[in-house]
């Protein structure tokens, strides 16, 4: 996702003045042929990364767009009050683009592990949250940013594949896309998910829809601000909700359904709700995204076995 | 000029504006608007570029208050010049004014919302870099306090400054040797403020904070090198102007100014 992203940034900046690369000693050579052709929009900087949230804030003041690159968690983290008081309340727009989201960089450890990244942007007034589901999501989404009027928190999972996204002639932020149907009548599953667990629920829907189980699945790149009218109006034909993301329980994309769905219908009107995300725990192994994604039973077969599980146990 | 402080007419009226806010609800950081006036008002007098009935003008030079508790200071000087209405520093936080403890970019001629210290420096690096970017010959000053020079999103704004040698930033330090909780040699111990800014790649100049023609002088002067940053160590006392109150850690902030302190201070801010 990352190498889509950034390609997508120099295409950008080729058509508008506004765009400025700011990196945070990322890998030699990233992004050198933009290094080459606007040397001026281009900044490849040391690891002083609160100052790099207040330096694009500054940017921003005077009409550039600034993309920073970090990894998920210093992004998110060591910023943090620049993104909130420099940029979000001054309403002085910047990009952070944070690759790696979720356990795709367990193998460095805790620190590498972004598993709070939403929760703590979302509760920023004024922020947007996205987390794209492929790489062609990726370079759909982030002409749309140029003229969007607030910060964006664009969370990059590691791989771009599989494809699962369509161009989607409507596509904008904070709307929702029903990527699969189910073709039941009567109120069935609905299965909301976000970045690469999009793929994952749907080849879960996939695997259910063997064991007669049809699924509704809905995608929210943009968890916040999140499509309220969507979500409600899929809840509402649901007997089960089940939310998905590489994300600790607390205040992802699980917490913001919770909010919408709590704030606009009634207990009769609810459908049972489950949520699959990461526990409320530092991650303490390493091994790949997908290994881990295993072991806390969120690939597909993980997946589609709680979900029938859940199934089964509402229906006792 | 008063016998005791030494202040002209005009730096006695800005520190009687001060008062207005002061009086407003009896609350406010005088320590530092007191210790800042002379930079604030060299600045707006005799250096930056700005127009009051276009305060986003492109061609400006900016000015960010980074200690933002100073912010009446600030609010005096920008009243004088225009950039709203001096009646309004008389409503200095109360419930709809516009004018909040610490400055916010929302009100005019107001750069950067700061109160939360070590931002100011970095948001002044961008807009430096911008100036150079959009080929604007605009000058970036960010003025900081001395205790909050331990913040250290400060130095990482240096080393990044540095590194663009960004020859239209200047660095004021508003050095009043006074932090909330005591001296600040005491509290933080920087040493040499000089000698940390020009390890840091700016070339630094020291100066008495209340005499106007050597800040006059000094900023003007900026840049001092080709290709370095400028800083600029203003020595300056904290709560100038109150022969009771100077170099007083008490006054940071005053919470309790009841008729009878605004009376003694009314009296140490008149020509005699």
């Amino acid at each position: 996702m990352q190498s889509a992203c950034l390609k997508m940034i120099y295409e950008l900046a080729k058509k508008d003045p506004r765009v400025v690369f700011i990196g945070t000693d990322n890998a030699p050579g990233l992004l050198s042929d933009m290094q080459a052709d606007m040397p001026d929009r281009f900044f490849m900087e040391g690891t002083w990364e609160a100052n790099l949230i207040g330096l694009a804030s500054g940017l921003s003041a005077d009409g550039f767009i600034p993309f920073i690159l970090n990894h998920a968690t210093f992004i998110t983290r060591r910023g943090y009050e620049q993104i909130l008081l420099d940029s979000c309340l001054q309403k002085r727009p910047v990009v952070l683009i944070g690759s790696g989201g979720g356990v795709a960089t367990a193998h460095l450890g805790p620190t590498h592990t972004a598993i709070e990244d939403m929760a703590i942007m979302r509760t920023i007034p004024g922020m947007t949250v996205i987390a794209p589901c492929d790489a062609d999501e990726v370079t759909r989404i982030m002409p749309l940013i140029l003229d969007w009027p607030a910060s964006v928190y664009l969370r990059l999972a590691k791989y771009g594949k599989p494809i699962v996204s369509r161009p989607e002639p409507t596509a904008e932020i904070g709307k929702a896309i029903l990527m699969r149907n189910a073709t039941t009548q009567g109120r069935g599953v609905l299965i909301v998910s976000t970045g690469a667990m999009t793929h994952r629920a749907l080849a879960a829907a996939e695997l259910l829809s063997k064991q007669e189980v049809d699924c509704t699945v809905l995608h929210f790149h943009t968890v916040k601000p999140l499509d309220q009218p969507t979500l409600i109006r899929e809840a509402r034909q649901a007997r089960l909700l089940v939310t998905i993301e590489e994300h600790i329980f607390t205040g992802g994309l699980g917490s913001a359904c919770l909010e919408v769905l709590a704030d606009n219908m009634s207990a009769r009107e609810l459908p049972d709700i489950y949520r699959i995300a990461l526990a409320d725990e530092f991650v303490q192994n390493y091994g790949s995204q997908d290994a881990l994604l295993e072991k806390f039973e969120m690939q597909p077969i993980g997946l589609a076995g709680r979900i029938a599980r859940r199934i089964a146990q509402t229906a006792r | 000029m008063t016998k005791t402080t030494g202040l002209d007419e005009r730096s006695l009226y800005l520190r009687r504006q001060v008062m207005k806010g002061l009086a407003s609800t009896g609350k406010g950081h005088v320590g530092s608007a007191f210790s800042l006036i002379e930079i604030i008002r060299v600045l707006y007098d005799d250096v930056l570029r700005f127009n009051p009935r276009e305060p986003h003008w492109p061609e400006r030079d900016r000015c960010i208050l980074s200690p933002g508790h100073g912010c009446l200071a600030l609010y005096a000087v920008l009243a004088d010049k225009l950039f709203f209405s001096a009646d309004e520093l008389s409503s200095f936080v109360q419930l709809d004014s516009r004018l909040g403890g610490c400055s916010e970019s929302t009100v005019p001629g107001v750069e950067a919302t700061t109160g939360s210290l070590g931002h100011g420096f970095s948001v002044g690096v961008g807009m430096a870099l911008a100036a150079r970017i959009q080929r604007r010959d605009s000058r970036v000053y960010v003025i900081v306090g001395d205790g909050e020079l331990g913040e250290g999103s400060n130095w990482e704004a240096a080393m990044c400054a540095s590194k663009h040698k960004l020859s239209n930033l200047t660095v004021i330090v508003d050095d009043n040797k006074v932090q909330c909780s005591g001296p600040t040699h005491r509290v933080s111990n920087f040493g040499s403020l000089a000698e940390k800014f020009t390890s840091f790649g700016f070339l630094a100049q020291e100066v008495d904070g209340h005499d106007l023609n050597a800040l006059k002088r000094v900023f003007q002067g900026v840049p001092y090198d080709v290709g370095r940053p400028s800083a600029v160590i203003c020595h300056t006392v904290m709560s100038k102007g109150l022969p009771f109150a100077e170099n007083d850690a008490e006054w940071h902030w005053k919470s309790n100014l009841d008729q009878e302190m605004f009376v003694k201070m009314h009296a140490a801010l008149v020509t005699g």
